[in-house]
């Protein structure tokens, strides 16, 4: 394997522009902007136009995520976010970059031909960025599920956590999260923890998660899980739970935080204090979004019910636990876990096939949410704490 | 030995979950006996492994997942209609709850 070698020492798996809307009154002007360039340009950004030391967090990690080259700010000009910050960041690691204000340079017309201009120069500036060998343990892979039912607890969430300890054997950093959907399972996740103190950080995350939950009213829990069969968060919580797979707990990670070295990392997604800014996260992309902040080179994303999504910068191996819905939706799934349930198939044995096409991902492979041009992004609110000493690994 | 279409989590546990869907009136053979479905149910629906009374834990993977709310006979559906969270509770559309698309 190869990667793209960037200023921090971090290898990235893509080379890409990211073109970045810094309030919703620039979305359209940036995806305009992308929209002649797709396969090198890829659309983020904040819709807020209120400030929030989050969302400035969040973007300046994506904008310097390994996959990304180089970078294309889209401002309107009055809004809250502090473009010059993020515009310093981006710089300090040397991407070249160019930040467009709509109200400065002429408009919508003008602002989207001087984004096209800028897009080209930069992908061709980065076209020869230079590639060094990649290994395994360089790599950081989170997972997620989504579109569950009570397939993916079964196979396709077991598979990836057979495919997480080989990668966490292997020195890797890998992230599984949405301490919401492990509401049930502190117990057995703080046992698996490397220090007792780190246990604590475990139990007072999951904690918070359920307290965050009861006042919103109800889970993580839509009515298309209970459709599949199941019946309680409890049981989604322990089918997310295998996702994890065997190996110790290294730390407890927030969105943005960099793991600082290999191994499992659980990362707490439910904001700090009272619940100012509603749902911690309103659909799964949100949680890819938050693990690519954290330097995710992709994502493992198994599904039941068969849901779509890729996402902008970080491709998704997308990993079918229900065969039926394999199926219906082979074009978009990249792994047949429903096989352990069908055909025999061991969870072993897809867990190496998942490994397998991680490793070809990582080496430049399309996924196929990649081929289907999928670039889902979203980013709102939050506020969180920063984490304590006991949550990283010495 | 238990019906193939079944598949048992850990060995504690007192439901099986269903590897394909199962038709009305289609008879399962659990390790105590034979149970008959009343209704068509979808892959990855649970039935009980043995009689569940009101207040007893459900247990799935070896861990409970919530508890029975009413008399569940072996080989009944376990769902959102017999049990509750111990955590929070179930959000599931009225219309949609008893459905078992494939």
């Amino acid at each position: 394997m190869k990667g793209y070698v960037r200023s921090d020492g971090r290898k990235g798996i893509r080379n890409l522009v990211a073109v970045a809307y810094l309030v919703e009154c620039a979305h359209h002007v940036a995806r305009e902007i992308v929209a002649l360039q797709r396969e090198q340009a890829h659309l983020i950004g904040f819709p807020g136009c209120f400030p929030n030391a989050y969302a400035q967090q969040m973007m300046e990690r994506l904008c310097t995520h390994p996959n990304v080259g180089g970078v294309v700010l889209v401002s309107l000009g009055c809004e809250s976010f502090d473009r010059h910050a993020l515009a310093e960041t981006i710089r300090a690691t040397g991407r070249p970059m160019e930040t467009l204000v709509i109200q400065r340079d002429g408009g919508t017309r003008a602002t989207i031909e001087a984004g096209h201009a800028a897009v080209a120069r930069i992908a061709a500036e980065i076209a020869d960025a230079p590639m060094v060998p990649l290994e395994i343990s360089e790599l950081v892979v989170g997972t997620v599920c989504g579109g569950s039912d009570g397939t993916s607890g079964i196979s396709g969430n077991p598979a990836v956590g057979r495919c997480f300890d080989q990668l966490v054997e292997a020195g890797a950093a890998c992230i599984f999260e949405e301490t919401g959907e492990l509401i049930g399972c502190e117990g057995i996740m703080a046992a698996r923890a490397a220090t007792p103190e780190l246990a604590e950080e475990i139990r007072a995350a999951v904690d918070k998660a359920a307290a965050y939950y009861a006042t919103l009213g109800f889970g993580s829990f839509a009515a298309g899980n209970a459709e599949g069969g199941l019946t309680t968060i409890e049981e989604k919580s322990l089918g997310a739970y295998a996702k994890s797979g065997q190996s110790q707990i290294s730390g407890l990670i927030k969105p943005g935080d960099i793991p600082p070295k290999g191994g499992l990392y659980l990362m707490d997604v439910v904001p700090d204090g009272e619940v100012r800014f509603g749902f911690p996260n309103i659909s799964d992309n949100a949680e890819i979004v938050e693990m690519m902040a954290s330097g995710a080179h992709m994502t493992l994303f198994v599904t039941g019910r068969g849901s779509v999504v890729g996402s902008a910068l970080a491709p998704v191996i997308k990993i079918a636990a229900n065969p039926h819905m394999y199926e219906r939706l082979r074009d978009d799934m990249d792994i047949n876990a429903g096989r352990i349930i069908t055909e025999g198939a061991s969870i072993d044995e897809v867990g190496r096939e998942i490994l397998d096409l991680v490793a070809r991902v990582a080496s430049g492979e399309r996924t196929r949410s990649e081929e289907l041009g999928h670039t889902e992004f979203i980013l709102t609110y939050k506020s969180f704490e920063p984490i304590g000493p006991a949550c990283l690994p010495v | 030995m238990t019906d193939q279409r079944l598949l048992l989590l850990s060995p504690d546990d007192n439901v099986f979950v269903l590897r394909g869907a199962i038709e009305a009136g289609e008879t399962v053979a659990l390790e105590i006996g034979e149970a008959t479905l009343p209704a068509r149910l979808g892959m990855g629906h649970k039935i009980a492994r043995e009689a569940i009374s009101p207040g007893d834990k459900i247990v799935k993977y070896g861990a409970p997942i919530g508890t029975a709310t009413a008399e569940i006979a072996p080989g009944a559906h376990v769902h959102v209609h017999n049990v509750k969270s111990d955590h929070t509770p179930t959000y599931a559309l009225a219309e949609t709850s008893q459905e078992v698309p494939r």
